[in-house]
């Protein structure tokens, strides 16, 4: 009987999830498969839309890719742009995680503090690389101002310095994203257990051990969740660099992602080259997730998971 | 006496808290402050002190920059209208379709709904970017560059919100609830609009804002789809701020970021303690 009912219900199934599924065919697994098909081709031109194949040499586009010297550029660049913004980001997340998690110590005005620590993330991005740009203005900008009321002689000109302008993206990365980690995790003790705290709490166990021995182990898959979306947000940055960059620096900031709109889009509509980057990068992607979610990975469980597996042979060797 | 030094140890910690957090507050609002100020005064006395306070002239001074907009085809009111249709459009359709979605993955129980599954929480993995060389040839094809609405109705499927709204739904939703409402003999397209819905309604709340936020602010498809001027968004035209003609126009630059910006910071004003609480419940839910 309710087997039945079940069964005249699972239509509805189908019917709510069509326009879900239609969607998606179209607009995300479609264009997936054309980009890796236009990576085989040899596209390009404005306005052009034939494919032609390539047959002699089949990889040609991202044999071209990996070799390009702007195309290393630019992953070293997206690389080293991600982990100078993330190392800081993801420490004073957890340090600000731990500062208004705390049970013994209640930090007043913790509010306010989330709330302004926050704002930058909700600002267009775009906005916040020029106004950046401006601010390190050179030679008239708020921060040549200030170095040189500190003492400096002469202003600095941070936006033409290729490091600079690698340390300031990475920096505004930082500065609009700490917070949302921070919200992010936050969220995930809140979600804990309170009687664990107390436990820990009845045994002695001091501030930082309850933090880095209760807290850190009990946030894992919300850390994962917030290193994934991160490293993803991270590897397709584009519109900071984009607008930030002047362009007496042209390849300080390139990231991959710009590498990508440049080749099919600036000039010379290399629509196979960029397509083949875009695969590239998805794969690249791809690995660093899985090995992300490797090494993240719940040990204990994997193990339990390996004991039942051997048990279960065992009692099936035993049959 | 022990008990003495512990007290002073926490209240040296205690303030040494209080201080890198008003320090960070600091940094979150220092560059607004100063962009907000610069658009008050005029390009030679930002040129002579980049920081200061407020102009002896604000008001002049600011009809002043507003007039080299005039000159120079600035229109945020296109991109704001533009931004406004995608992001309003798009966030509605996501929302709507996203929750209905993942009713279906929670209350049915149908064949595919396990490759379905799969298929989300694979496909969530995948950066919208790497699809756009295919995306933009396949509008480009059917002439559809330049329309909102390839902007628009692609929000149908969102794997990362259907996740999330099932995460949801997985916490709240009893299915005796919707029998019941069977019993009353509610058609299963009324059960979801008029019970599930609003029995929702905190995460879609907070997804809200979410998707708002991130269509508001992106820059990459719109940069590449649109490129008629009255169809830009408010980030093009921002990112058009940049230009050389803008170059010596710093008292300018600073009020056009600042219009830019105002809008949401007063949105944020009024929702940041749903935002900041409706991250936490979408984190809960990661």
């Amino acid at each position: 009987m309710n087997n039945k009912k079940l069964v005249s219900y699972s239509k509805y199934g189908y019917i709510f999830a069509i326009p879900f599924v239609i969607a998606f065919l179209i607009f995300t697994l479609y264009p997936i498969v054309y980009t890796f098909i236009i990576g085989f081709t040899d596209l390009k031109g404005a306005g052009n839309t034939e494919l032609h194949f390539l047959t002699n040499d089949i990889f040609k586009n991202f044999v071209d890719v990996l070799t390009a010297k702007s195309f290393h550029t630019a992953i070293t660049n997206t690389v080293r742009i991600w982990i100078v913004n993330f190392i800081p980001q993801l420490g004073f997340a957890l340090l600000f995680t731990a500062w208004f998690t705390d049970r013994r110590t209640k930090l007043k005005g913790q509010g306010i503090f989330k709330i302004l620590f926050y704002l930058p993330n909700i600002i267009t991005a775009a906005t916040i690389g020029i106004l950046f740009n401006a601010l390190f203005g050179y030679p008239k900008g708020p921060i040549n101002d200030i170095i040189q009321f500190f003492g400096a002689s002469e202003p600095y000109p941070f936006i033409t310095k290729q490091s600079w302008v690698r340390g300031i993206i990475a920096f505004i990365q930082f500065w609009m994203w700490y917070g949302y980690t921070m919200v992010n995790l936050i969220a995930g003790v809140i979600g804990i257990n309170p009687e664990i705290f107390e436990a820990a709490e009845l045994d002695g166990a001091s501030k930082s051990q309850t933090f880095f021995l209760v807290t850190i182990p009990c946030i894992r898959p919300i850390m994962v969740y917030v290193l994934i979306t991160s490293l993803i947000g991270g590897l397709n940055m584009f519109d900071i660099p984009q607008v930030f960059i002047s362009t007496d620096c042209n390849n300080a900031g390139l990231t991959t992602n710009m590498y990508i709109r440049n080749q099919a889009f600036a000039g010379s509509y290399i629509y196979c080259r960029a397509a083949a980057a875009s695969v590239i990068m998805f794969i690249i992607i791809l690995i660093l997730c899985l090995l992300l979610l490797y090494f993240m990975r719940d040990k204990d469980e994997a193990k339990l998971a390996k004991i039942r597996r051997q048990e279960r042979k065992a009692a099936a060797a035993r049959v | 006496m022990n008990e003495t030094k512990l007290h002073k140890e926490s209240v040296v910690f205690k303030v040494i808290e209080y201080i890198v957090c008003v320090f960070f507050s600091f940094l979150s609002i220092a560059p607004f402050l100063v962009m907000f100020i610069n658009a008050t005064r005029s390009t030679s006395e930002i040129q002579q002190h980049a920081i200061s306070l407020i102009s002896e002239h604000p008001f002049i001074n600011l009809a002043k920059n507003w007039k080299v907009f005039t000159t120079k085809d600035f229109h945020p009111e296109v991109g704001f209208k533009n931004s406004f249709i995608i992001s309003t459009c798009s966030t509605l359709l996501t929302l709507y379709f996203s929750a209905l979605t993942a009713y279906s993955i929670k209350a049915y129980e149908w064949k595919l709904k396990k490759v379905l599954n799969g298929l989300i929480m694979g496909i969530m993995m995948v950066p919208g970017t790497i699809t756009m060389i295919g995306f933009y040839q396949m509008v480009y094809k059917v002439g559809m560059t330049n329309k909102l609405s390839m902007l628009i109705i692609p929000a149908i499927a969102n794997p990362m919100m259907v996740y999330f709204m099932k995460q949801y739904l997985e916490g709240s939703l009893s299915l005796s609830i919707v029998e019941s409402a069977r019993i009353d003999g509610a058609s299963e397209f009324r059960t979801f609009n008029q019970i599930v819905l609003p029995l929702m309604k905190p995460a879609i709340a907070t997804q809200a804002i979410f998707a708002y936020v991130g269509s508001w602010n992106n820059l990459f498809m719109p940069l590449i789809l649109l490129t008629d001027k009255s169809k830009q968004t408010l980030p093009i035209v921002v990112s058009l701020l940049r230009g050389d003609i803008y170059r010596t126009e710093f008292g300018s630059i600073y009020l056009g970021l600042s219009i830019t910006v105002l809008p949401l910071i007063v949105v944020y004003i009024f929702l940041s303690k749903y935002i900041v609480e409706g991250v936490a419940l979408g984190g809960t839910k990661g």
